[in-house]
């Protein structure tokens, strides 16, 4: 399954939300998460499941102004 | 002390996470600050996120993300949903931006996003420009706290428009108002609490002076002098001298 992950595409199993981000090693960090550009909560991750061409962003907290 | 959306901050200046020189510098200068808020932001995890974030923990001030960076309605809603998971906060800086130059917010955009986010629950501090009808509509929207900019972000001129911002206070008694970007040096902070404003914003003039703890410092004491100022009822101006020592009883040397 080809989705495109933070701005990079990547093969990936899947199938869900949660598969991808325990495949990536994010499956326990803090992050919060967009598909195709709109929020996906954390409670909906493990039920969502991805198709080709779909387009994940995986967040955390970072310093900001 | 400022009050936010029914909470009571420690101190009136709200201060910036990025820029620094390390992690360590950081956390030295939000002890020498005293700051009441720090403020964050959220991006693709890299790998940095998760120490980010306990060190954010480590600080023990409520935080305030923003929507930084975005230009849009729709990004800047989605940050700001993914910003309440992640922070457990309803609080968001709003930011909709213009233009690139001047970081100039999109005033239009930026209503429309306060106005969903309103409604959505969210408690929203708009980084808007100190335009009267704009600040009135950010208040229909839901908005309880205002955040004018003194001058584009990161710029370090001071307050551009004194006579706006003043106009701004005076319109708007009860609310909240914080300028938010522009500030250089502790004077301009110490301006925009002369002028009674409840707070100030600012990162890139600590974290990128040379010594980042001592200018923290200097912020801290420079606002607090800022507050006494305006609490103290301070004269007016004149055109024309005023001698301070009295004529009466002046001895006759001529």
């Amino acid at each position: 399954m080809k989705i495109t992950l933070n701005g990079e595409l990547r093969d990936l199993t899947g199938p869900t939300v949660q598969d991808t981000l325990n495949e990536i090693g994010l499956g326990a960090a803090k992050v919060a998460t967009a598909l195709n550009g709109a929020f996906l909560p954390a409670g909906s991750r493990a039920n969502t499941t991805l198709t080709d061409g779909d387009t994940l962003e995986v967040v955390a907290p970072m310093q900001g102004g | 002390m400022p009050v936010f959306y029914g909470t009571h901050i420690e101190s009136p200046l709200m201060l910036g996470t990025a820029q620094y020189p390390s992690p360590a510098i950081m956390a030295e200068a939000f002890r020498a600050s005293c700051a009441g808020i720090a403020t964050v932001s959220l991006r693709r995890e890299g790998g940095a996120g998760q120490d980010f974030h306990r060190l954010i923990k480590e600080l023990g001030l409520p935080v305030l993300p923003n929507t930084a960076g975005c230009h849009s309605v729709r990004e800047a809603v989605t940050t700001a949903q993914m910003a309440r998971e992640l922070f457990g906060t309803p609080w968001i800086k709003l930011e909709v931006i213009r233009d690139d130059d001047t970081l100039c917010p999109d005033v239009i955009a930026l209503v429309e996003a306060a106005r969903i986010l309103s409604d959505d629950g969210f408690q929203v501090f708009p980084y808007c420009t100190e335009d009267l009808s704009v600040c009135g509509r950010l208040l229909d929207a839901g908005c309880q706290v205002l955040m004018p900019w003194g001058a584009p972000i990161g710029s370090g001129r001071g307050l551009n428009n004194p006579y706006g911002l003043r106009s701004l206070r005076a319109h708007f008694p009860k609310v909240p108002l914080v300028v938010d970007a522009g500030i250089g040096l502790p004077s301009h902070a110490a301006q925009a609490m002369e002028l009674g404003y409840d707070a100030v914003l600012l990162n890139t003039a600590v974290a990128k002076a040379g010594d980042p703890v001592t200018m923290a410092r200097a912020m801290a004491l420079a606002i607090t002098a800022g507050k006494l100022a305006h609490d103290a009822n301070p004269i007016e101006a004149r055109d024309m001298a005023a001698p301070s020592t009295p004529l009466f009883g002046m001895a006759v040397l001529d």
